[in-house]
C-alpha cells in the first residue's frame, strides 16, 4: 500500500444519511475478479441516468446533472463529506476500492458503519468521524459557490480549512501508523508467527474439537 | 473482575497477543468463503507466494451469483462475468486445497445456511466470512462477524485478525410472543427501536425469555439482522437447544469429543453479575407483525401502522430521509400499510430460507392461491438439503399448487446478482434483510417481512395482518 501523504483537497458534500455500500458500488460490478477499475462506477445509480453494467465505457453514458460528483467543481474532489452511518450494508471492499479509484482519500462523517470503516484503512483511505454539529457547519461551507478546500495533516491529526479554521481529529494509533508507513498488514502479522503457533498449540489442547 | 459477559469470554479465549495500544491479534477458528468477496484475496495470496495458514479452517460455497432456475443450472450460468467468478472460486479452492460445495452438490446453498447445517459453525468459536451477515452464526454463542476482502486474505494467510474490543449491548426481549409473530418481527422491531446505527461499535447479546423460547433457526434470524442494527456481531447464549442442534451434524465432533465440547459450550453464557455498556428492554407481547415502508431497515412499522409524514419529523436530516424514501418507494404519507399492493413476493435469503421458515410459509399458503396481481412469487430454499427436506415433507407441492415457483438454492432475489430481480417501480414483499434502494434490482421497491407475512401478501395481493387471514 502507498504511504498516506499529507495533502490539500476539495470537499464534495454528499448530503444524505445511511449511504450504503450498494449505493457506493452497485452489485453488478462485484462480479469482477479484479481489485481495480471501479472508479468510473462509483455511485453508479445516482451518477448516470442509464443502467450501468461491468465493462461499460462510462465516457459515453448520460450523466445525472443533479448528482454532486457531476458538478465540474467537484470532479477532482479528494475529500468526501457525508452524513450518519456512511458505508452501512454489505461488507464489500469494492466500496473503498471504488472511492479510492475515483480519487477520494479522506471521508468526513458523523458516523461510519464498522466494517466499511475498517476496510477504508486497508486501502489508504482515512475515515474521520466528527461531531454532527461540526459536520453541519462543513456542509454549509462546502455548499457555497466556491468549493471548500481542506488540508489534511495525518501525523498532527489536524484539518485546516481554507479560512484558517482548524479541526483536530482522532484516529486509532495502530491504524494511523499503518497508513503513514503504508505497511502490509499480513507481513506484520506474520512477524508474530511464533506467537500464533504457540496460541494454536494451546487451543488444540483446550478445544481439540475445533481442529477435527 | 470475576463476572464476564459472553462476549468477554469469547474474546479472551481468542486473544493471541495484545499490544501496548490495546489492539489485539485475534485467532480465527473458521472462515467461510463465497465467490464474490474472495477472488482478490486468493489473488493476493498468490502474488505474495503465500499458502493458507490452516487449510481445513476454511469452507467455500458459491451462492451470490448462482442461478436458481433448474434450466440455467443445467446449461451453465448465462451471465459470462458471473460464470467466470463462480469458476474462479472452484479453481482457487482446488489450487489451495480448500473444501468447496460446488453447484450441483446437495450441500450447496447460502453460506450462512450451510455453515450451521453442516456443523461447521461451532459454539465458542470465532467465525468470519467476507459477508456482513456472518453475524448469523452468533446464534450458537460464537463470535462471528463480516470482514472485507483484505481481511479474508489476512485470515487465509495468518488465521488471525487485528482487532480492538467492542462495546457490549444487551437487548433483552421478555414475555411471550403473540401467535403469528416471529423471530423476524422481533428483530425488525429491535431495529425500529434502536435504529440502523444503534449498534455501531457494539457487539449485541440478545437475551430474555422470548429469545430463549426461540428455536435455533429463529435465533439465527435474529442474529442475522444484527448488522442491520449497526453491530457487526450478535450473540445468543448456549443452552440445551444449541447442543441438541449440534449433535450429529456432519462436521461437528462426535462421541467422547462431542461430550467434552458440549461441557465447554455450556459455559458460554454471560455471568450473572456481568455488566454491559448499554441495556435495552423490549416487551415481546407488544410486538406485532412488522413491515418496512422505506429504504432503510429502521423504517419499519407494525402492519396496522401508516406511512409516516415527513412534515411531522422535527430533525431536518431525518425528514429529508423520509421524503427521499417516500419518493423512491412511491408511497404517500398517511397511507395505511395494509393498503399497499405488491407485485412480486420473495421467500428466501440467509434470514428466512431454512426449513422452519418454509414450513411457516407453507402453513399460510396451504389451500390458498397467489393473487392475480402478483407477477412472480418465488420460494428459494437456503440450501440443497433444505430443499430436499422440504420436498420430503411435501412443502414444494403446497407452494406450487398455490402458484409459487419452487427454485434451486442461492441468494437469488435478496440481492439480485443473478437473473432473479425486480424491474424499476416493482414492489416486493421480501423475507430478506435489506430494503436499500436498488437492492433487489434498480428502481425496485422492497418491503421486509416475515415468511408468513410474505405469503399473506402473496395470496391477498397486498400487505395484510397474517393473524387476520
Ligand atoms: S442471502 Fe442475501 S444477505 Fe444473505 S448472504 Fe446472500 S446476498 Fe447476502
Amino acid at each position: 500500500m502507498e504511504p498516506f501523504q499529507n495533502f490539500s483537497g476539495i470537499v464534495a458534500p454528499l448530503d444524505r444519511a445511511n449511504i450504503d455500500t450498494d449505493a457506493i458500488i452497485p452489485k453488478q460490478f462485484l462480479k469482477s475478479i479484479k481489485r481495480s477499475g471501479f472508479g468510473p462506477y462509483l455511485f453508479d445509480e445516482w451518477r448516470y441516468l442509464d443502467h450501468g453494467e461491468p465493462d461499460m465505457d462510462c465516457s459515453q453514458r448520460p450523466l445525472n446533472s443533479e448528482f454532486i460528483l457531476n458538478d465540474p467543481r467537484f470532479s477532482a474532489a479528494q475529500i468526501l463529506l457525508a452524513r450518519e452511518n456512511f458505508g452501512c450494508g454489505s461488507s464489500r471492499e469494492h466500496a473503498p476500492w471504488a472511492l479510492a479509484d475515483f480519487g477520494f482519500r479522506v471521508i468526513l462523517a458523523p458516523s461510519f458503519a464498522d466494517i466499511f470503516f475498517n476496510n477504508c484503512f486497508k486501502n489508504g483511505i482515512l475515515p474521520i468521524q466528527l461531531e454532527g454539529a461540526l459536520i453541519g457547519v462543513l456542509f454549509e461551507k462546502a455548499s457555497g459557490i466556491a468549493p471548500l478546500r481542506i488540508s489534511v495533516d495525518l501525523p498532527a491529526q489536524l484539518l485546516t480549512l481554507d479560512d484558517g479554521n482548524q479541526i483536530p481529529f482522532t484516529v486509532d494509533v495502530g491504524s494511523k501508523q499503518r497508513l503513514i508507513e503504508g505497511l502490509d498488514d499480513i507481513g506484520l502479522t506474520l512477524q508474530q508467527a511464533d506467537a500464533i503457533r504457540e496460541y494454536e498449540a494451546r487451543r488444540r489442547i483446550e478445544a481439540p474439537w475445533v481442529f477435527v | 473482575m470475576g463476572s464476564k459477559t459472553l462476549y468477554d469470554k469469547l474474546w479472551d479465549a481468542h486473544v493471541v497477543r495484545v499490544d501496548e495500544t490495546g489492539t489485539a491479534l485475534l485467532y480465527i477458528d473458521r472462515q467461510l468463503i463465497h465467490e464474490v468477496t474472495s477472488p482478490q484475496a486468493f489473488e493476493g495470496l498468490r502474488l505474495a507466494g503465500r499458502q493458507p495458514w490452516r487449510t481445513s479452517a476454511n469452507l467455500a460455497v458459491p451462492d451470490h451469483n448462482v442461478p436458481t432456475a433448474q434450466s440455467e443450472r443445467a446449461s451453465g450460468i448465462a451471465d459470462p462475468v458471473a460464470r467466470i467468478q463462480v469458476a474462479a472460486l472452484g479453481t482457487n479452492c482446488a489450487s489451495f486445497g480448500i473444501t468447496e460445495f460446488a453447484m450441483g452438490d446437495v450441500r450447496q446453498g447460502i453460506v450462512h445456511v450451510i455453515g450451521p447445517e453442516q456443523g461447521f459453525t461451532l459454539p465458542g468459536s470465532t467465525i468470519v466470512c467476507g459477508d456482513s451477515h456472518t453475524s448469523t452464526h452468533g446464534a450458537f454463542g460464537a463470535l462471528a462477524f463480516g470482514i472485507g476482502t483484505s481481511e479474508v486474505e489476512h485470515v487465509l494467510a495468518t488465521q488471525c485478525l487485528i482487532q480492538r474490543p467492542s462495546k457490549t449491548m444487551l437487548i433483552s426481549v421478555d414475555g411471550e410472543l403473540g401467535a403469528g409473530v416471529t423471530a423476524k418481527d422481533i428483530v425488525l422491531a429491535i431495529i425500529g427501536a434502536i435504529g440502523t446505527a444503534g449498534g455501531t461499535g457494539y457487539v449485541i447479546e440478545f437475551g430474555g425469555t422470548a429469545i430463549q423460547a426461540l428455536s435455533i433457526e429463529g435465533r439465527m434470524t435474529v442474529c442475522n439482522m444484527t448488522i442491520e442494527a449497526g453491530a457487526r456481531a450478535g450473540l445468543i447464549a448456549v443452552d440445551e437447544k444449541t447442543i441438541d442442534y449440534m449433535r450429529g451434524r456432519p462436521l461437528a465432533p462426535t462421541g467422547e469429543l462431542f461430550e467434552q465440547a458440549a461441557a465447554s459450550w455450556r459455559t458460554l453464557v454471560s455471568d450473572a453479575g456481568a455488566t454491559f455498556d448499554r441495556v435495552v428492554h423490549l416487551d415481546a407481547a407488544s410486538i406485532a407483525p412488522q413491515v418496512t415502508w422505506g429504504t432503510s431497515p429502521e423504517m419499519v412499522l407494525p402492519i396496522d401502522g401508516q406511512v409516516p409524514d415527513p412534515a411531522a419529523e422535527a430533525d431536518p436530516v431525518k425528514a429529508a430521509g423520509i421524503r427521499n424514501a417516500l419518493n423512491y418507494m412511491g408511497l404517500t404519507a398517511g397511507q395505511p400499510l395494509a393498503e399497499i399492493a405488491v407485485d412480486k413476493v420473495f421467500i428466501g435469503s440467509c434470514t428466512n430460507s431454512r426449513i422452519e421458515d418454509l414450513r411457516a410459509a407453507a402453513a399460510v399458503a396451504a389451500g390458498r392461491k397467489v393473487s392475480k396481481n402478483i407477477k412472480l412469487a418465488l420460494v428459494v430454499p437456503g440450501s440443497g438439503l433444505v430443499k430436499a427436506q422440504a420436498e420430503a415433507e411435501g412443502l414444494d407441492q403446497i407452494f406450487t399448487a398455490a402458484g409459487f415457483e419452487w427454485r434451486e438454492p442461492g441468494c437469488s432475489m435478496c440481492l439480485a446478482m443473478n437473473a432473479d430481480r425486480l424491474e424499476a417501480g416493482e414492489r416486493c414483499a421480501s423475507t430478506s434483510n435489506r430494503n436499500f434502494e436498488g437492492r433487489q434490482g434498480q428502481g425496485g421497491r422492497t418491503h421486509l417481512v416475515s415468511p408468513a407475512m410474505a405469503v399473506a401478501a402473496a395470496v391477498t395481493g397486498h400487505f395484510v395482518d397474517v393473524r387476520a387471514l
